[in-house]
């Protein structure tokens, strides 16, 4: 198991047979598939752009929800989270008012156990609140398979019956296998299979950067 | 990072880093038992055996929960009530058992090894419960997360195991896992209770329990079993509690903070008196609630490897 370095959702074109569903949240590609040389192709966001996008998606949330009232962002780990903390920032900064922050961790609802034998780290799921009657925005960076959405639901309704669950990304690059539809979209990045997208926030990577990678 | 092993017999041999991984996994699942909705999907499809072939109540019950908690589906085995009273072998037990298909067995047994015989008849994943007074593995492991939790580390803290180590599995699952995590380890104990030689485990041995309680952060204190008296290893009970006992008053003279753990059942008034074990030194009760926790994280990290042909 290797952690990677950015996220983005890595996985199936580099070879059918031995990548089995690897996701944003994971993040893991599986030791024995040895990781082929990719290249960035473009770079689909900078920085500022990221800001502007996070901004314009903060601004939709507040219009579709009429306002932060009953409003909670939960994250999922590990870049999601940092983009609901930027969110909940700038509707701070607009509304004034500061809305609870929930951190998801999907692992133990991965629905590909029976498939894989290494096991992925658990990490801590952080909601100091209760869901119940509240409306949800997950967030998350890139939407793709939709499998990680589908975990992160179930992993949710654990925690008690919101009034709603909506769903914000950064990027969806397409290839769903679940009928799974964002609410909010940064940016749609159609990709081919090979390709990878790669976010790089500061909290974590020290730069905000969004690449788009192809197979050399 | 992955368990090397796909058994857990004991933390004889097992890395810091593994301990670790497990006690870091267990902080998480921790979480997830403070929630509404303590389960999670995790092992559906899975099917563990529970083979206890020795009476125990609190660990076969941590695991049961445990391995619910997990969604697994669970068997429990007490020999009282099977075959084995019809004189059926280890052997042909656990083969009958896994022709059922099943992915994991945990089992207590009183002999040494009984684990480590099982891996070599079946493919399923072993866990071993208590064998004897070889180890006990998930023991050592939710004391461990239970002083990490208090204490914030384990390297460099002194931790004094009193009481009798000649027949204790839990003290040699906790020498083995502290000392492999960098804690300095001791024993303290009637000398016919200790195990000759035991400092080649780099042990410190202290004979009488007053040193002991001048350098230790943290007494483990174990189970004074009645049929050991009776076999004449020690005189009495009353001279055990004078010797040995960890009372309030004792406490109170080192005027040093000690952390106080006990695997449990408790003998009030033997090796640990009711103000000491109701007090605020005592992690005991954290202990139990870890135990759940660490073997799900223990049940988590070993399902689904699978064997090596």
């Amino acid at each position: 198991m290797t952690p990677l370095n950015g996220s983005g959702e890595i996985g199936k074109g580099l070879s059918m047979k031995n990548i089995l569903l690897v996701d944003s949240t994971g993040g893991f590609l599986f030791s024995k598939i040895g990781k082929q040389s990719m290249k960035v192709k473009s770079e689909l966001m900078d920085g500022e752009g990221i800001t502007r996008t996070l901004l314009r998606l903060t601004h939709e949330i507040l219009e579709k929800n009429k306002g932060a009232k009953n409003l909670v962002i939960v994250g999922i780990r590990n870049r999601g989270d940092c983009l609901a903390r930027r969110i909940i920032k700038h509707i701070e900064e607009i509304e004034g008012v500061q809305i609870p922050l929930g951190i998801l961790d999907i692992t133990l609802y991965r629905d590909d156990f029976q498939r894989i034998t290494d096991r992925p780290l658990v990490q801590e799921t952080d909601f100091p609140f209760d869901l119940t009657e509240k409306r949800v925005v997950l967030v998350d960076d890139v939407l793709y398979t939709g499998r990680t959405i589908r975990a992160a639901l179930g992993a949710l309704i654990d925690y008690g019956r919101p009034a709603l669950i909506q769903l914000a990304v950064l990027l969806d690059r397409g290839h769903r296998e679940l009928p799974i539809k964002a609410d909010y979209v940064g940016k749609n990045v159609p990709t081919a299979f090979g390709e990878e997208i790669q976010v790089k926030l500061k909290e974590v990577d020290g730069e905000d950067k969004v690449l788009l990678l192809g197979p050399d | 990072m992955q368990l090397k092993s796909r058994h857990l017999l004991g933390l004889e041999g097992m890395t810091k880093e593994e301990i670790h991984l497990i006690l870091d996994t267990a902080r998480s699942f921790k979480k997830v038992l403070e929630r509404p909705i303590p389960t999670v999907p995790t092992l559906r499809g899975k099917t563990v055996v529970n083979l206890f072939f020795e009476p125990s109540t609190r660990t076969r019950f941590s695991f049961e929960l445990a391995e619910k908690r997990l969604s697994a589906d669970t068997v429990n085995f007490t020999a009282s009530a099977s075959s084995v009273l019809k004189g059926e072998s280890l052997k042909d037990t656990i083969q009958n058992i896994e022709a059922m298909r099943i992915d994991l067995v945990v089992i207590r047994h009183k002999a040494e090894g009984a684990p480590y015989f099982l891996t070599r008849c079946v493919n399923a994943t072993v866990i071993n419960a208590g064998d004897g007074a070889h180890e006990h593995p998930t023991q050592g492991l939710l004391d461990m997360m239970t002083l990490r939790e208090k204490m914030g580390k384990l390297e460099g803290l002194k931790v004094v195991i009193v009481g009798d180590i000649e027949h204790s599995r839990v003290a040699r699952s906790n020498i083995h896992g502290l000392k492999s995590v960098g804690a300095q380890v001791g024993v303290c104990g009637p000398s016919t209770l200790i195990p000759r030689e035991i400092e080649k485990l780099g042990v410190t041995v202290y004979p009488h329990i007053e040193d002991a309680l001048q350098e230790a952060d943290v007494l483990n204190i174990l189970r004074i079993q009645l049929e050991r008296q009776k076999g004449g290893l020690f005189p009495s009970l009353r001279e055990y509690r004078s010797l040995f006992g960890i009372t309030k008053e004792r406490l109170d003279r080192t005027a040093r903070d000690i952390t106080i753990m006990h695997p449990g059942p408790l003998n009030r008034g033997v090796e640990i008196d009711s103000d000491v074990a109701d007090s605020d030194y005592s992690v005991i009760l954290n202990q139990v609630t870890n135990g759940v926790a660490v073997r799900m994280a223990v049940l988590y990290l070993l399902a689904g490897k699978r064997a090596k042909f």
